[in-house]
């Protein structure tokens, strides 16, 4: 059962979810709030993502109400304006020690401005896990140089240093397990240039099916309108 | 195999305009297209080009029609309110015959409207939005490897006739990520001997203007370059179509609109309806002989759109409407579902056998 290397890891109260725009920060935070939530915590997540317009923590709503896990988003998520403003209830997800808090930050430093409000709370509690999200399929980030360059301005942005790397490498669709392993290198690479351990793979629940135990955190994907797959 | 890589609609622009050879980018910022702006602050200084975040559209257009002039590969993106600001300068670039790129993506109107997709702009871009005598030529991809194939088309097609070229996607296009490969560009070197690029004492000097003092020399000029615009309808035209053989109904689509109407097509053949779809992939020039073709064999179409019913006008041109053609359509930000359009379907066959 512990073959998981994520089981291994101590639990932090806060768990951000961090970096490069599209390394899979939401589906992350989801996931692992919806997991948190299967060992018996009580969670609530929230959505600290004001640069991006569509694709959102919001979009999970209703299967993290059917779980129980409050969620906290900006007032016009998936709305039909662009206005980034950010809840006063998000200070009791950050604040309330009764229970476990996961994050989704915004994509690249412009995104983790706005965890700068919430950054001294956090940092005086010093009970965090800061996830540095890692996709390198994406253009910008596809050397470990090129993702610890990111990593700093995040860091630089939001005020917290990271404290792990998740290895989320993905094609969307296209994911297969090579996909994830051809990438291990890089994210060990990563870990060397920051100091900061791996603490996981994670890969889509069908593609983490096909590989080892403990190999990958398997991921349930959000869907958004539908299933828009290609030809 | 070329690697893949996971990009935004967004950033397949803006990376394939890279690999085509556009070192200049001007824009402002609008949802849902900013990042096309964002990734091009962060390459264009590391790769020697012009990011310049403009004070508004109109300077941005302006700053591309003056670039154009110079003869470099140029481009500006926008979304829907930002393209209508634009308007003029497009006229000014059509109308001094330059080549440069034009992308739109687009969000629901009109006016302000809001931020979430919408092909509500068809009339804009394909009718010419500006004022006078000129057309673009419209590309409509639908899928993010066709953001940057069709953004690496759309700078040849604009130096071979001259003519300002307009990507026209969809907020899903833009934000929607999938694998891509990007594109291996081989571009020959064109030729621009009318660019104002300094005599050097050398040559005459070129002019670039739209101002025409007489009457008879604008009408002569509008005449030649409409002479241009019919090789373009002749030889450009791009549609894809997908189980047209034995197909008695015809759906219209593009963009996001077709990808959603694919899975309709399929589910109606399962329930037996023959139906095939027509994409047009350039929507001016529009796929008029394909749909005329159709219209000899199917007994009616349905066009299927993100607006409250633009391209159906061209489909009734094109079928000089000897078929019934049906329209689906959401609009304001919305998007038709597969059922929805499978409903639509449905109905058109149903009531064209009564």
């Amino acid at each position: 059962m512990l073959n998981t290397p994520w089981e291994k890891r101590p639990l932090r109260r806060v768990t951000l979810f961090a970096g490069h725009y599209g390394s899979g920060k939401t589906n992350l935070a989801v996931n692992w709030a919806l997991y948190l939530h299967s060992l018996g915590h009580r969670v609530s997540i929230a959505d600290l993502d004001i640069v991006n317009p569509y694709f959102r923590t919001k979009d999970s709503a209703a299967e993290l109400e059917a779980a129980g896990i409050p969620l906290v988003s900006p007032a016009y998520a998936n709305s039909n304006v662009d206005l980034p403003a950010l809840p006063r209830e998000l200070y009791e997800v950050v604040e309330n020690r009764e229970h476990m808090a996961v994050l989704d930050v915004g994509g690249d430093d412009r995104g983790a401005y706005a965890l700068g409000r919430y950054t001294p709370s956090i940092l005086a509690e010093n009970n965090y896990e800061m996830i540095f999200v890692a996709n390198f399929c994406r253009p910008l980030t596809r050397t470990p140089e090129d993702a610890l360059t990111v990593m700093r301005e995040i860091e630089a942005a939001g005020g917290i240093p990271f404290t792990a790397i998740v290895n989320n490498s993905n094609l969307a669709h296209a994911t297969t397990p090579e996909t994830l392993r051809a990438t291990y290198a890089a994210a060990e690479r990563l870990s060397a240039l920051s100091g900061l351990p791996v603490m996981m793979n994670a890969a889509e629940a069908s593609v983490a099916g096909e590989m080892a135990p403990g190999e990958a955190f398997p991921l349930k994907l959000q869907t958004k309108y539908f299933d828009i797959k290609g030809e | 195999m070329q690697e893949k890589v996971l990009m935004k609609g967004n950033e397949a622009i803006a990376e394939a305009a890279i690999l085509a050879g556009c070192r200049h980018y001007f824009g402002y910022p609008i949802t849902p297209q900013t990042e096309i702006a964002a990734y091009m602050a962060k390459r264009m200084p590391k790769i020697g080009g012009t990011f310049l975040q403009a004070e508004s559209e109109i300077s941005a257009i302006n700053m591309v029609y003056g670039v154009a002039g110079a003869g470099f590969r140029v481009m500006t993106s926008s979304s829907s309110p930002g393209v209508s600001l634009k308007q003029e300068g497009i006229s000014y670039i059509a109308g001094a015959d330059l080549p440069a790129l034009i992308v739109n993506v687009q969000r629901g109107g009109p006016g302000l409207g809001g931020i979430q997709p919408s092909q509500s702009d068809y009339f804009q871009a394909t009718k010419g939005g500006g004022h006078g005598d000129y057309h673009l030529i419209v590309l409509a991809p639908a899928s993010v490897q066709e953001m940057a194939d069709m953004t690496v088309k759309a700078f040849d097609l604009a130096d071979k006739y001259r003519m300002p070229v307009m990507l026209l996607a969809d907020g899903t296009m833009g934000q929607m990520m999938e694998p891509v490969a990007l594109p291996e560009v081989k571009t020959a070197a064109v030729e621009k001997p009318w660019a104002v690029t300094g005599t050097q004492m050398k040559r005459k000097h070129n002019i670039i203007n739209s101002l025409y003092l007489n009457p008879e020399q604008l009408e002569r000029t509008n005449f030649e370059r409409f002479e241009r615009y019919r090789k373009v309808e002749r030889d450009e035209v791009l549609y894809e179509s997908y189980l047209m053989d034995d197909a008695e109904y015809c759906v219209v689509a593009f963009g996001i609109a077709a990808r959603v109407s694919k899975n309709a097509v399929k589910a109606a053949r399962e329930a037996g309806i023959k139906v095939g779809m027509i994409r047009p992939i350039t929507l001016w020039p529009f796929p008029t002989a394909a749909l005329a073709e159709a219209a000899e064999r199917v007994k009616g179409f349905l066009s299927v759109e993100l607006s409250m019913g633009q391209m159906i006008e061209d489909v009734r041109l094109a079928t000089s409407c000897r078929r019934p053609v049906a329209l689906c359509n959401r609009t304001g930000g919305m998007i038709p579902t597969p059922e929805e359009v499978l409903e639509a379907i449905k109905k058109l066959s149903g009531g064209c056998e009564a």
